[in-house]
């Protein structure tokens, strides 16, 4: 037993990247346990160890912690990444509140139809644009510091980063318009930690292709009739 | 100003609700505003009040906070209903977040078509007497105690209470197969601060009528 986390998931994106990212930024090195057919999944089920009976699934620290802002919660706060007051845990908690909703609206995307997969990357863009962006833009504008809360690194940076690269890859320029949002993700990209997990090699998941799709819908049996926003 | 908590929100459970619960739980007062228009959200957006434009919103403690799981996690630390450290916040969060799952589909179902209702509430009590409800019947079950976490009431005991009462009012006999959380039920039910809610005449919103699902819609979209 190595004493690392170990992470279960399937092999995309989905639920578990905002837990690499949180654990890769603290300097945490974690295993992984791809999920490659309905059995495996089922085995977790049948030993006991997914709570709700389902994934992302993560052992640390004699837990088999299940829900992923539980998850995200703990490391956070076992990691110093959660603020130093209730107040500070506040604003973290509301920022990743609106990067969770706006990723979130990105879940599905693997699993859409090449035209849905138009419709809701425009809708993606849409809400980042007009009613995301704006705001950590403010919120960075009125305090003028590095980060966004408590002049700090928190979780909040991280998942903000997480968020942006990941609308950058459906809209190249969709941070044209944020010059301070734009500094950000140099800054925070420059982090040791995280520089290490966007450089390759790391752990960090590839955009799902349809290779994995496919995979994916049979493991988890789920995402099979899937709607845009 | 008075300063208690302000709830800007609908006139209806929605999301506002778990928020409405853990207040009264903890004993504290809140004021309502109620938004009756679509107006009456746009006005909050103009005037800059809601961070990503949406309610839930609560005016506390000098902040104008958005997002209900923060606001619950804030109000939960606040009030002592969070655990006594990492591990035990671990263990609410798990319970809440399952329960938050259950609960999204429970919310919804009050705004579904009268001929998707009848299928929507079977996957509902599936989800419930065959993934949900059985976890916390086991919790209960291994340590003995009254409560979920530590022995002592947290967000997760509320949050547990208040999804086992709107699965009751949609199916009564919703707890048949679980005696640990029947008495569970009646035990939190009886906390004084709780009781009070219970009542007739408290801030706990009743479920939708069919006459204003319109009205409330057009508030949002």
């Amino acid at each position: 037993m190595s004493g690392k986390p170990v992470l279960h998931y399937v092999s995309v994106r989905g639920r578990m990247e905002p837990v690499k990212w949180l654990l890769a930024a603290a300097g945490v090195e974690f295993e992984e346990r791809i999920l490659k057919t309905k059995d495996d999944l089922q085995k977790l089920r049948t030993d006991g160890c997914l709570l709700f009976q389902q994934v992302p699934m993560v052992e640390i620290d004699g837990m088999k912690m299940v829900q992923t802002r539980a998850i995200l919660n703990y490391i956070a706060g076992k990691y110093n990444l959660y603020g130093k007051d209730l107040k500070e845990r506040a604003l973290i908690d509301m920022y990743v509140g609106g990067t969770d909703d706006l990723m979130g609206f990105l879940l599905s995307f693997p699993f859409l139809s090449a035209e849905d997969k138009v419709k809701q990357c425009a809708f993606v863009v849409q809400k980042a644009t007009s009613r995301y962006f704006p705001a950590y833009e403010k919120v960075l504008k009125d305090h003028g510091q590095d980060f966004l809360v408590g002049n700090r690194l928190s979780w909040a940076d991280i998942h903000l980063l997480e968020a942006i690269l990941m609308l950058e890859e459906k809209k190249s320029d969709a941070l044209s318009g944020f010059p301070l949002l734009q500094a950000f993700k140099k800054r925070i990209s420059s982090i040791p930690t995280i520089k290490k997990f966007l450089a390759p090699g790391s752990k960090r998941k590839p955009i799902s292709d349809d290779k994995y799709v496919e995979t994916v819908r049979r493991v988890l049996r789920m995402y099979y009739d899937v709607k845009p926003n | 100003m008075s300063g208690k908590p302000v709830l800007h929100y609908a006139n209806i459970r929605g999301r506002m609700e778990p928020i409405r619960w853990l207040l009264a739980a903890a004993g504290v007062e809140f004021e309502e505003r109620i938004l009756k228009t679509k107006d009456d959200l746009q006005k909050l957006r103009t005037d800059g009040c809601l961070l990503f434009q949406q309610v839930p919103m609560v005016e506390i403690d000098g902040m104008k906070m958005v997002q209900t799981r923060a606001i619950l996690n804030y109000i939960a630390g606040k009030y002592n209903l969070y655990g006594k450290d990492l591990k035990e916040r671990a263990l609410i969060d798990m319970y809440v977040e399952g329960l938050a799952d259950l609960f999204e589909l429970i919310m919804y179902h009050e705004f579904k078509p009268a001929n998707e209702k009848e299928k929507d509430l079977a996957n509902i009590m599936d989800k419930a007497t065959n993934r949900y409800l059985p976890v916390f019947e086991k919790v209960l079950k291994d340590h003995g105690h009254d409560f979920l976490v530590g022995n002592k009431l947290s967000k997760a005991d509320v949050s547990l209470l208040e999804n086992i009462l709107w699965l009751e009012e949609l199916k009564p006999d919703a707890l048949a197969k679980f005696p640990l959380l029947q008495s569970f039920k009646a035990r939190m039910s009886n906390i004084p601060s709780i009781k009070k809610f219970l009542q007739p005449g408290s801030a706990k919103k009743p479920l939708i009528q069919e006459k204003d699902i319109p009205s409330v819609i057009a508030i949002f979209h």
